[in-house]
């Protein structure tokens, strides 16, 4: 498996950031005076209602966009602009539909002309998320849990120092779904990088993550952040956990009434 | 037991009796009754060539008696040739009705038409100068054509990728687009050096043109999720132009593609329209300039089927590259 190398995780930091959409002529707040630390290594959830600005929380860690004010760093310098350090997996795969799928995971390291070096890294990843046997397959002939899985081996295979997840497992059938979350663990500790995932099924957040981070609706603030010490594995019938799952649940009921 | 067995095999042979490939055997009789009518009746007007095209249309009637017998043998059947049976007795249909109204009953009189032993006539005494005429449009179409959709593409990709481009060149563009190929002759022939120049500038234009805007709209309409990954994955804009923006383009450049083909082909008659010596336009002009229409016909016949036989091939590099679609569309 992908366990031999390890990598520098990054740490990120938003500081104070706020940022919007233009409409028209108005401007659509999205994200309003959000700060947020994590710590190299960490794993972050980020929990919301649909809409708050989850996506767009990590599409400017991906410097996939600037931030209209504050400012987002990454182990101290400012983030300007996307790289491979810090990959994103969409929230709907995106794979390259004339690609098959071992060419959507050759993607990364063919555009920085390290493909030569990698191969049996390809090889690796596809293994990982199950897709061996789909690799001269083409995005269309897989089913959207498949392409997902593609979309986190395309991602995995850069070694990235910091890894953003919108939502990968949400399409995923439940039992492929557990399996993926126990590899995504694994790896996360293996591997040793900074992990921020977006999802929106509580229990999951409760499961992977070191800290789970509540956001109130659009123009999303942070309302709350839980910090989750047992170790992994975790199990899901552990008491404490249920009991955080029903106060989050019992606060994201309350967000979604405002 | 042997009874019930016997009754099996019976019924089994009586089920599959011999069957002649049906639309065979329409399609002999059609190309038959084209070939007894021709021979048969006495011409209104004189045409060459009327037992020729006599002996050739009963031979295709005997071929195609004879692949009736041969398919259910063979077992060909849901082949290409029975896919175009219908088409075979129809063409032969045809050809029968072609006949009997310019030859037979002259409702169709010379000069304007020409029964179908007519063109056969053209082809046997005019061969020659009709392969060399085939040989320089050749020439011309493929220069104009190729220097076209390469100029067209490679425009397109940068109309469509770079702002200030397309800032200048979309207008311009705009403006050329539907200027017909005729408006072109006295500009054209003013700055080339040679008419034959001048005729290759009007063929690659009319053939870069569409190729150019469907290459640059293909390329603006291409998903912008996918420059994002591409850039999350550390591609140079290179890269994106080479790996993202020209494969999602493609279906678009493809259309352009068909839409230059046809242009090409309608232009070929002006670009050869001055100075020319030889060429399949030139022979159209020459021709129609003295009533030769059956000239004129057999030198459209020629041109129809090498424009068929290449937008055939085009398909077919087509349905190769745009293999990863199959499914979509
Ligand atoms: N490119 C854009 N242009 C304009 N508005 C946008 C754009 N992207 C997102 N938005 C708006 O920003 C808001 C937040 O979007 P975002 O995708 O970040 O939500 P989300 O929290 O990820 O939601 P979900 O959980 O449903 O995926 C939405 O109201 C959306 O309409
Ligand atoms: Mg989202």
């Amino acid at each position: 498996m992908l366990d031999h190398a390890t990598v520098q995780p990054l740490g990120l930091t938003f500081d104070r950031v706020s940022h919007g959409y233009d409409i028209g002529k108005s401007v659509l707040p999205v994200l309003e005076d959000v700060s947020l630390d994590i710590q190299p290594g960490e794993f972050v959830a980020l929990l919301g209602p649909s809409g708050c600005g989850k996506s767009t929380l990590l599409r400017l860690a991906a410097g996939l966009e600037v931030p209209r004010r504050g400012r987002v760093q990454g182990d101290g310098r400012p983030v300007t602009a996307p790289g491979p350090d810090r990959i994103l997996v969409f929230q709907d795969a995106t794979l390259f539909p004339w690609r098959t799928v071992r060419g959507n995971v050759e993607a990364g390291p063919g555009a920085r002309g390290e493909l030569a070096a990698k191969r049996a890294r390809v090889d690796e990843a596809l293994q990982l998320v199950g897709l061996e046997a789909f690799g001269d397959a083409f995005p269309h002939q897989l089913s959207g849990g498949m392409a997902q899985r593609a979309a986190i081996a395309r991602a995995l295979v850069n070694d990235p120092r910091l890894l953003l997840l919108d939502e990968p497992l949400g399409k995923l059938d439940s039992l492929t779904r557990l399996n993926l979350q126990k590899d995504l663990v694994r790896l996360w500790q293996v591997r040793g990088f900074t992990a921020i995932l977006v999802t929106h099924d509580v229990e999951e957040a409760l499961l992977l993550a070191d800290r789970v981070v509540l956001f109130s609706p659009r123009p999303a603030r942070i309302v709350q952040e839980v910090r989750v010490d047992s170790p992994h594995p975790r199990r899901r019938d552990d008491p404490a956990l249920i009991a955080t799952r029903s106060a989050l649940l019992a606060k994201l009921g309350v967000l979604e009434d405002v | 037991m042997t009874e019930a067995i016997d009754f099996r095999q019976a019924g089994f042979s009586a089920e599959r009796p011999f069957r002649p490939w049906r639309e065979g055997i329409f399609a002999a009789l059609a190309w038959g009754a084209t070939a007894a009518v021709t021979w048969g009746l006495p011409d209104v007007i004189q045409w060459g060539a009327t037992g020729l095209f006599a002996s050739l249309a009963g031979l295709v009637a005997l071929v195609f008696l004879t692949l009736a017998i041969l398919v259910p043998l063979r077992g060909w059947q849901g082949g290409v040739l029975t896919h175009y049976g219908p088409w075979f007795i129809a063409l032969g249909l045809w050809l029968l009705v072609w006949e009997i109204t310019t030859a037979k009953l002259g409702w169709l009189p010379k000069p304007f038409f020409s029964p179908p032993q007519g063109l056969l006539h053209v082809y046997m005494t005019d061969w020659d100068r009709l392969l060399i005429c085939v040989a320089y449009t050749a020439r011309l179409w493929g220069l104009g054509f190729f220097l076209g959709i390469t100029l067209g593409f490679a425009g397109g990709v940068g109309l469509g990728w770079s702002k200030r481009f397309a800032y200048w060149g979309m207008p311009l563009l705009k403006l050329i687009g539907p200027v017909p190929a005729s408006a072109w002759i006295p500009c054209a022939f003013f700055i080339f050096p040679s008419t034959f120049h001048a005729s290759v500038f009007l063929v690659a234009l009319a053939s870069g043109i569409p190729v150019a805007i469907l290459t640059a709209s293909g390329i603006s309409q291409v998903n912008r999720s996918y420059y994002d990954v591409a850039r999350t994955l550390g591609a140079s804009s290179r890269w994106q132009i080479r790996n993202v923006a020209i494969p999602a383009a493609l279906p678009n450049v493809f259309v352009g593609l068909f839409m230059g083909l046809y242009y090409s082909f309608a232009v070929l008659v002006v670009a050869e329209m001055l100075g020319a010596k030889f060429g399949l336009g030139w022979y159209l002009q020459f021709n129609t300039a003295y009533s030769a229409y059956a000239n004129v016909y057999a030198a459209l016949v020629i041109m129809a089927l090498i424009c068929a036989g290449l937008v055939r091939a085009l398909f077919s590099v087509r349905d190769r590259v745009l293999g990863w679609q199959k499914g979509i569309l």
